[in-house]
């Protein structure tokens, strides 16, 4: 069996242009991830321009509007560029200077990835350029917009459904053009081989800091972590450092769009097969001549057929489970947090909201839930205004 | 005639890609017997995905093409079974690794022997994951082609050494396309390859015109053409045949 397995799911399987690039990452980050000089220089950027660490927030009328679980929320929308993607950026890019690379591309969906990445592009003085589904340039203007400011350059992908996956594939065949100066930032806990554990390890900072930040409040462990899954990066940031606590629950929200049985949907667990794609072996929304679905979701960060293979193994042993949230209820929850607890989430993290809404209720109130919540909201005022039938601009 | 090793025993080889279904299966039907007795020695039969991500936009588009008109891994099948006893020369498949795992890898190379195709190409399978293909394929008898990369440079012995049937090399960085100018040195990756095996060696990506496939033929076994073939079905349609034969015609014997 190849490297970079989670069970059956993983690997590497990418064109043989690339090889060496992903071994010569994998031998960089192992040979970096110890590296006393290079942990600090991290750890002041995670903490001094980064923000961290993020507020675990006692979401009091919440709990007691919901009237079940305590609620407590991982303020990842409060840091730097406001989301958690500026975790896994700082740590790449770093990584990728101490390689000698000069240049740094990404894909983005909602443009949240593209913003950290072009934010410490800037920061340590890499070139950078973004690949963004055209479909997503019009959905997320202002982060657009955020890029160019950054300095990076941002194509819009106008192949398949000009959305995160097709953004994908062009960013995978960039850097096949160009791999020699360039690293491929890719921005979830999936692709081939380290990304997966590369993306976890330096997004685990969410989990390890809910564990104490909970113990210092509540003097014990959670009864239930949740977070939002696209790719699934907040989400396995969250969930692995509790995987061994067995007794806490680890549940991932996907976007199930129109619903899970209409085909404007893209609820991997739900509906996806095994498959191979984006360079792992993992669930993929498919047809039966393994052709790639074009899925849907309200959400541009979340509107992406696959999930990371990591998470393909944690459903497959039934460590975590994965509930499908559509556009409708996440909207709903988009709105009710922003009501009750004076937080505009992102639309990703509203699923997470969401699924938070219908668990609570049903828990005893001795229960904990944390929820990340992965990013603000800013970003998708002026689609939910959309959604809900008003036009912010002429 | 119609394996690997005898294609490559009539001086230098030509090998063509189409992607199937591209208008339709009958065009493509016609095609593979035009090109086989233009002097092709191998065809690659292009199995469209709808994300296929080695492809610059001419094979992007056709596999789109071929997909909208309703092609499928089935009637791809049973369109090459069909016609078969007509091409004289040997057949290769060319698709990404979800289509055959999807369909059944075992399956996907039985259909493959059954319809006298020998070998297949997968360019997102690289040596450290060939053995998700490699059971099946030896168990029907089907060349898994490796590929080399002008970034390879030390892998390439090590691929070279397990390799069937013939060793793609990749001309240049990125994806498929017509390119004006090639400046990776194919000579040094090809005498890498013999260094360790006389496996013959075919080169890719990038080739279009006749004094381009003259040169490179001085240093490997082979060239493959796949985007200004298909170039030439996106212009002409259901009327391609005979611009793709005297094409085809045209290189095989700027090589020899």
């Amino acid at each position: 069996m190849s490297k970079g397995r989670f069970g059956i799911h993983g690997g590497q399987y990418v064109p043989e242009t690339l090889m060496n690039a992903i071994n010569e990452f994998e031998k960089a980050y192992n040979k970096y991830k110890n590296d006393p000089e290079f942990v600090a220089e991290l750890d002041t950027l995670m903490r001094e321009y980064a923000g961290r660490p993020s507020r675990l927030y006692y979401a009091e009328k919440m709990t007691k509007d919901l009237g079940g679980a305590k609620i407590y929320l991982k303020r990842e929308d409060l840091n730097h560029t406001g989301s958690h993607k500026i975790n896994n950026c700082l740590g790449q890019c770093l990584l990728a200077k101490k390689m000698g690379k000069t240049r740094v591309i990404a894909e983005t969906g909602a443009g949240q990835h593209g913003v950290a990445t072009a934010t410490v592009a800037a920061l340590l003085g890499l070139e950078c350029e973004i690949f963004m589904g055209k479909e997503d340039t019009i959905r997320q203007a202002l982060n657009v917009y955020r890029m160019k400011l950054l300095g990076a350059k941002v194509h819009a992908v106008e192949t398949g459904t000009m959305t995160l996956k097709d953004a994908v594939n062009e960013a995978m065949r960039e850097w096949t053009n160009r791999v020699s100066d360039t690293h491929y930032v890719i921005g979830s806990v999936m692709g081939p081989h380290p990304f997966p554990m590369v993306v976890r390890d330096f997004q685990s900072v969410i989990g390890k800091e809910i564990k104490q930040q909970l113990f210092e409040k509540e003097g014990k462990l959670p009864d239930v972590v949740m977070a939002c899954v696209g790719g699934g990066s907040n989400a396995m940031g969250t969930f692995y450092e509790f995987i061994k606590d067995e007794n806490v629950k680890l549940i991932g929200c996907e976007a199930a769009g129109l619903g899970i049985d209409n085909p404007k949907n893209a609820a991997t667990i739900a509906n996806g097969t095994l498959g191979i794609f984006h360079g792992m072996k993992s669930y993929f929304c498919q047809n039966k001549y393994g052709q790639i679905a074009p899925v849907y979701s309200i959400s541009a960060g979340l509107d992406y057929p696959g999930i990371g293979p990591e998470h393909a193994n944690l459903h497959d042993t039934g460590r975590a489970q994965y509930y499908p949230i559509t556009d409708e209820e996440a909207v709903q929850a988009f709105e009710y947090l922003s009501r009750v607890e004076g937080i505009i989430p992102a639309i990703e993290s509203a699923h997470a909201v969401a699924q938070c809404i219908k668990m609570a209720p049903t828990m005893d109130k001795d229960k904990i839930i944390v929820v990340t919540v992965s990013g603000r909201g800013d970003k998708d005022v002026a689609a939910i205004a959309r959604y809900r039938g008003e036009n912010l601009y002429d | 005639m119609t394996d690997i090793k005898s294609a490559f025993e009539h001086g230098k080889a030509f090998i063509p890609f189409v992607t199937a279904g591209d208008p339709d299966l009958e065009t493509t039907a016609k095609l593979l017997v035009g090109m086989s007795e233009s002097g092709a020695d191998i065809i690659e039969i292009g199995i469209p995905f709808s994300d296929p991500i080695a492809e610059g936009v001419v094979i992007q588009e056709a596999d789109l093409r071929s997909l909208s008109a309703g092609t499928t891994t089935d009637k791809i099948f049973d369109m090459v079974k069909e016609i078969r006893p007509q091409i004289k020369c040997a057949l290769a498949t060319m698709t990404y690794v979800n289509p055959i795992f999807v369909y059944g890898t075992d399956k996907f190379m039985a259909r493959c022997k059954e319809c006298g195709i020998a070998a297949v190409i997968v360019p997102d399978v690289p040596y450290e994951e060939k053995d998700e293909l490699s059971i099946s394929c030896d168990k029907y008898g089907i060349s898994l082609i490796s590929l080399i990369a002008p970034t390879s440079n030390d892998r390439i012995k090590m691929i070279a050494k397990e390799a069937q049937g013939f060793i793609y090399c990749v001309s240049s960085m990125g994806v498929t396309g017509v390119r004006s100018k090639i400046t990776t040195d194919i000579g040094k990756m090809v005498g890498l390859v013999k260094s360790v095996s006389d496996i013959p060696c075919a080169v890719g990506f990038g080739v279009s015109t006749p004094e381009q496939a003259k040169k490179i033929s001085e240093s490997a076994d082979g060239v493959i053409v796949g985007s200004a073939i298909v170039k030439l079905v996106a212009k002409y349609g259901k009327d391609c045949v005979k611009p793709v034969c005297d094409y085809v015609r045209e290189m095989k014997n700027a090589m020899n």
